[in-house]
């Protein structure tokens, strides 16, 4: 297992310097929460490490510098992530979409072919994220929990070492987030985690460690108890952080 | 900042219950076989079946057009081009095949500006080279084209304006080299087509038949790509693209070969439409005809298998037909049909049929 090491992360749009100069160590294993007030640069991050983005500064994944690759370069060195709204292929089935995600390494001439079975890697998937009954219904069609279940679904057909997960309960039920917090559970058992999350109750929940971003830079750091007794956070978060504690 | 994934220009509308479509091929193949080799030989006077060749040379085209703008999301408004370079590959050859070992065609002759036939006509005398060029060229120049463009992320209305652009500059340059073009005139009076008199009726049936094989060779290469997990992922790229980037792929190599497909489709359309119809001009491989493919294919439902051939040849049937009784009118009726299919059938004619099942208890 591979961990997240970022140094002095720079990204900017004309001139408005959305991440500020970011240190930033995610360990193998690890369920990392960033949290942070809106524009905050938790997403624009993520974008940097996924290559969506120009950046300078440093990232490394294991070994490997991701910075200034392009995009599906990174994708096959193990590094996942999912959006604000999910995206998978609505006019395709579940199954479909979970084939695609672990095909990138795949010959032109089996891409030539039909798909004539189901691969073990698609169907372990299926049975983790809880849609085998739903296999050959077209995503377009599956419920808002389930779209991000298939999401993170094809992470993990795509076999990736490092989850990029961005606000992946938004609108979910209950019962929902409580299953996919569980489902990060099993999935950090051999990957890393980051999720960026505005769910005060769900982080508290399901995070080993939490960064709190702000403005572009590292506000604080360390277990959510840590975190939490923070009075810079509090200042940052004052109104939404009393509401939710 | 959020990071949003876009879609392209020109997604088509989403078809709920495409997968319905999508059963019908393989009975669809078969009844269109038999309808072109058994029942229209038959049927058709000589002259309506060299008429029915080249709609099938259109049909051609749309196959091509269907998979790369019905499937991968490329809107091709320039197929022209690569019809074009088919159609001039093999226009060259037979004219040198007229004029005999040595000679130069008599256009040339006519226009008398040239001493010598140009080096780049040489090397279409032989067949060996000509034949194969008809589809390769074109695959080349989209290729050249394809990697540019895709890799510069060129995607939607751009694409589609760089392509027509490239089909106007096609025809402008061919008009401008009358002297080794043949310029507006294009390249006409062709006596054999490997050896066969051309005015034997006999001949011009055969000629149909080499069309309508190729037809099915083409819908059975697309059926066989629109059924892989390449048309899978191909429709992945086209309605998300930046998505299928974080999985690890290249989108621009996926779209290329659509696109390499379909140029290759429409350079056998132009080779086979030159015996066929026995001209090839800049008139027929410019904006308008580049625009005409798209017509069809539309009209016909761009994201299933048939529905382009069958919206192809409807189109042109209907635009010699009223041609014939409307001069003036046909380009209006086009424009209304085209304006009617994208305002109440997105999904063409293959959509129809869907749509009635629905409303039927």
């Amino acid at each position: 297992m591979s961990g997240l090491r970022i140094r002095d992360l720079r990204v900017s749009f004309d001139g408005f310097k959305a991440v500020d100069g970011v240190d930033l160590d995610v360990a193998p294993g690890d369920i990392r929460f960033l949290i942070g007030p809106n524009g905050a640069g938790k997403t624009t991050l993520v974008d940097a490490v996924t290559g969506l983005v120009k950046a300078s500064g440093s990232v490394h994944f294991g070994d490997a510098e991701l910075l200034g690759r392009p995009v599906h370069q990174i994708a096959r060195m193990g590094v996942g992530r999912t959006f604000q709204t999910a995206t998978v292929f609505e006019e395709l089935t579940v199954l479909q979409n979970l084939d695609i995600a672990a095909g990138a390494g795949r010959s032109p001439w089996s891409l030539l072919r039909r798909r004539t079975s189901v691969p073990t890697v698609v169907s372990e998937a299926l049975e983790t994220i809880n849609l085998t009954a739903q296999r050959d219904q077209l995503a377009g069609t599956l419920a808002h929990g389930q779209k991000q279940w298939l999401e993170i679904g094809m992470l993990l057909v795509q076999d990736v070492r490092l989850l990029l997960l961005d606000e992946p309960v938004a609108g979910m039920s209950h019962d929902e987030r409580d299953a996919t917090g569980a489902l990060l559970g099993v999935v950090s058992r051999d990957r890393t985690v980051v999720v960026i999350e505005h769910d005060m109750d769900f982080m508290r929940s399901f995070a080993r460690t939490v960064t709190v971003l702000h403005a572009g830079k590292v506000l604080s750091e360390g277990s959510v108890a840590q975190v939490q007794a923070d009075p810079k956070v509090q200042e940052v978060y004052l109104g939404q952080g009393t509401r939710d504690a | 900042m959020t990071s949003t994934v876009e879609r392209p220009v020109s997604a088509p509308p989403v078809a709920p219950r495409r997968r319905f479509v999508l059963r019908g091929p393989g009975v669809g193949l078969a009844v269109g076989a038999v309808v072109l080799f058994a029942v229209a030989p038959v049927a058709l006077s000589d002259f309506r079946l060299s008429l029915l060749a080249k709609y099938l040379c259109i049909a051609m085209v749309a196959v091509g057009i269907g998979l790369a703008w019905g499937r991968g999301g490329l809107l091709t408004l320039g197929q022209g081009v690569f019809f074009g370079l088919g159609g001039y590959a093999m226009a060259m050859h037979m004219k040198l095949a007229d004029a005999g070992p040595g000679q130069m065609p008599d256009f040339m002759l006519l226009y008398g500006q040239l001493d010598a036939l140009p080096w780049w006509w040489a090397p279409f005398r032989s067949p060996y080279f000509a034949l194969p060029a008809t589809v390769l060229l074109p695959m080349l120049v989209a290729f050249l084209l394809g990697s540019l463009v895709f890799r510069r992320r060129v995607r939607g209305a751009y694409f589609a304006i760089l392509s027509q652009a490239l089909a106007a500059a096609l025809a402008i340059f061919l008009i401008g080299q009358q002297g080794t073009t043949g310029g507006t005139n294009g390249l006409t009076d062709f006596q054999g087509f490997f050896g066969y008199d051309l005015d034997d009726p006999v001949n011009q049936r055969m000629v149909y038949f080499i069309v309508a094989a190729s037809l099915l060779a083409l819908l059975l290469i697309a059926r066989q790509l629109i059924r892989s997990r390449y048309g899978e992922l191909l429709v992945a790229v086209r309605d998300s693209e930046e998505r299928v980037r974080f999985l690890g792929y290249n989108p621009a190599n996926v779209k290329l070969v659509a696109y390499v497909v379909a140029a290759g489709m429409a350079g056998l359309a132009g080779a086979l439409f030159v015996p066929a119809v026995g001209i090839i001009n800049p008139a027929l491989i410019g904006i308008v005809p580049s625009i005409e493919f798209v017509i069809g294919v539309a009209v016909g439902g761009r994201a299933t298998l048939l529905g382009p051939v069958i919206g192809a040849v409807a189109v042109a049937w209907a635009r010699t037909t009223l041609s014939e009784e409307f001069p003036a009118a046909w380009t209006y009726l086009q424009g209304l049909l085209f304006v009617l299919v994208v305002a109440f059938l997105p999904g063409g004619l293959a959509s129809a049929r869907v749509l009635l099942r629905r409303r039927s208890p």
